[in-house]
């Protein structure tokens, strides 16, 4: 009962933020607007560059000057590895510089005679830097959880502790015990990872300022690992059923032996399962950033007032969806998870020919 | 098209990251907090079982104390009844030697009466003879003038007899 009300609570405080973060965006934005009007507002760039990766976090436009958080930049050119601090790509560092049009517009390049080279390029970006924070969130919090537990195992738990346990067991006890059956222990530490680094980066990702903001699980190259990390995991289980199914599963032999149809059709779907585990994650996180962008850039695009009494309350709309579904994916990709790996189990196997 | 190309350092950082977090939870969080949360069901289990048994004992002790009451209400009953029997027993049996005596008693007393009442014809037939004798002697003495006399005397005499053994 207290949960719930705590959660009511924190929904109710998000959606307050949420709309006065819009406010202020809009604020901003109409100030910049009138500041430099010869430069015409281009939403395409204003969702892309957002939902795409930079070399430092920008914080907000103030007449005209950005104001933003340099990040390292961590590159290995012509000359072996040279790091330094992203402020220096504005008027180049060396031989580096951002690209601006061309096969790598946006990234690192090194001038190579008239060439641009695309360097070695391991930078902290400001994706990178959202995931070394939302890293430090959850092992703050469930170090700091685990060590409540330690100190008194029996004990009714409480603050923190009572607001993660819930979610715990539900990945735990719901998720990955029914989904990957007797097992379950090997692999939960792994479900329950992936589930809440892909929700505190979804809520971390929806939050307009700041800590938050970056477009991360919405990045092909995160989701790419996590179904990566999901496909190591269902596959090098060295379980002789697992992989008879594949090469000789049950079926007549016509649709196994002159032409490995079945055996094509498995393989196949060993990559597709984690291949559309990547793309449902990233695609639903893009959208939701998209549908956003695009909501509150047309107000700018189109530059009428009365297009933003139909975009706000619809952008609200859509921002508590997105609430919802930064849930709902984080729960679908550990679920999915889960029964990818559960079905390369034996018990699954016996229970299903039975 | 560059949305969909996974750039090689945030790959490179994102498996860096992930895996750090992953092996430091997997080692200290993870199992710290399901098995403490498994070891606090299985206490909370442990604790409602032992309530349970401690509930059924307990309703067991008071089944057993009720019985052994009603045993002991039983047996003091039954005590009571047989006192009482035995007492009716005694008190019947007393009376009925009452009797017995009483009836022994009065027999004994109904036969000295009768014995009394023997001896004393006894001595009043021995003083009828000697009187009789005494009688006869005293006639023996008289000197009778007649045989009419004497007889006269002795029927006298045999009537006087009569009518003491009448009585």
């Amino acid at each position: 009962m207290r949960l719930t009300q705590r959660v009511k609570n924190n929904l109710i405080a998000w959606c307050l933020t949420l709309v006065f973060a819009f406010m202020s965006f809009q604020a901003n934005a109409s100030g910049h607007e009138s500041g430099s009007e010869e430069k015409k507002f281009n939403l395409s760039e204003l969702v892309f560059g957002h939902i795409g990766d930079e070399y430092s976090w920008h914080l907000w436009t103030y007449e005209g000057k950005h104001v933003a958080i340099p990040l390292l930049c961590i590159v290995k050119g012509q000359e072996g590895w040279d790091v330094f601090s992203s402020s220096h790509l504005h008027e180049g560092y060396k031989n580096y510089t951002v690209s601006e049009a061309g096969k790598y517009k946006g990234k690192i390049v090194e001038k190579v005679g008239n060439e641009e080279v695309r360097p070695l390029d391991i930078s902290i970006t400001k994706n990178v830097a959202s995931l070394l924070f939302t890293a430090a969130l959850m092992l703050i919090i469930f170090l700091t959880v685990a060590k409540s537990y330690k100190k008194d195992p029996i004990a009714a738990p409480k603050g923190l502790q009572a607001f993660m346990e819930p979610l715990i067991l539900a990945i735990d006890e719901d998720i990955a015990k029914p989904c990957i059956g007797k097992n379950y222990k090997r692999y939960s530490p792994y479900i329950l990872t992936a589930f809440f680094f892909i929700l505190f980066s979804n809520y971390l990702g929806i939050i307009p300022f700041f800590p938050g903001g970056a477009n991360v699980t919405g990045n092909i190259a995160v989701t790419f690992v996590l179904a990566f990390i999901t496909f190591l995991m269902t596959n090098f289980t060295l379980n002789k059923h697992y992989w008879k199914d594949i090469f000789w599963p049950d079926v007549p032999l016509i649709l196994k032996f002159p032409l490995p149809i079945m055996q094509f059709i498995e393989v196949l779907g060993m990559f597709t399962k984690p291949i559309a585990l990547m793309f449902r994650l990233f695609a639903n996180m893009v959208s939701g950033h998209m549908m956003q962008l695009i909501l509150i850039g047309l107000i700018f695009a189109i530059g009428s007032v009365s297009v933003a009494c139909g975009s706000i309350p619809l952008a609200i709309f859509m921002d508590l969806l997105e609430v919802l579904v930064c849930f709902i994916q984080a729960y679908v990709f550990a679920m999915l998870s889960s029964i990818f790996i559960g079905l390369a189990q034996p018990e699954e196997e016996e229970a299903h020919n039975k | 098209m560059s949305l969909i190309t996974p750039d090689l350092g945030l790959l490179f950082w994102m498996l860096v990251i992930f895996v750090t977090v992953f092996a430091i939870l997997a080692k200290f969080a993870w199992p710290v907090i399901t098995g403490m949360i498994e070891e606090r069901n299985k206490y909370i289990e442990d604790s409602i079982q032992s309530a349970k048994e401690a509930n059924q004992q307990l309703s067991n002790l008071k089944l057993e104390a009720e019985k052994m009451q009603k045993e002991a209400n039983n047996e003091k009953m039954s005590i009571v009844r047989e006192a009482q029997t035995v007492k009716e027993k005694i008190i019947s049996e007393a009376k009925k030697e009452a009797e017995v005596e009483a009836a022994k008693l009065i027999e004994n007393a109904k036969a000295s009466i009768e014995q009394e009442k023997l001896n004393a014809l006894k001595d009043i037939r021995k003083e009828v003879i000697e009187m009789s004798l005494e009688i006869s002697a005293k006639l023996l003495q008289k000197q009778l003038a007649s045989n009419a006399d004497q007889e006269a005397f002795i029927n006298q005499e045999l009537d006087k007899y009569n009518a003491i053994k009448k009585q």
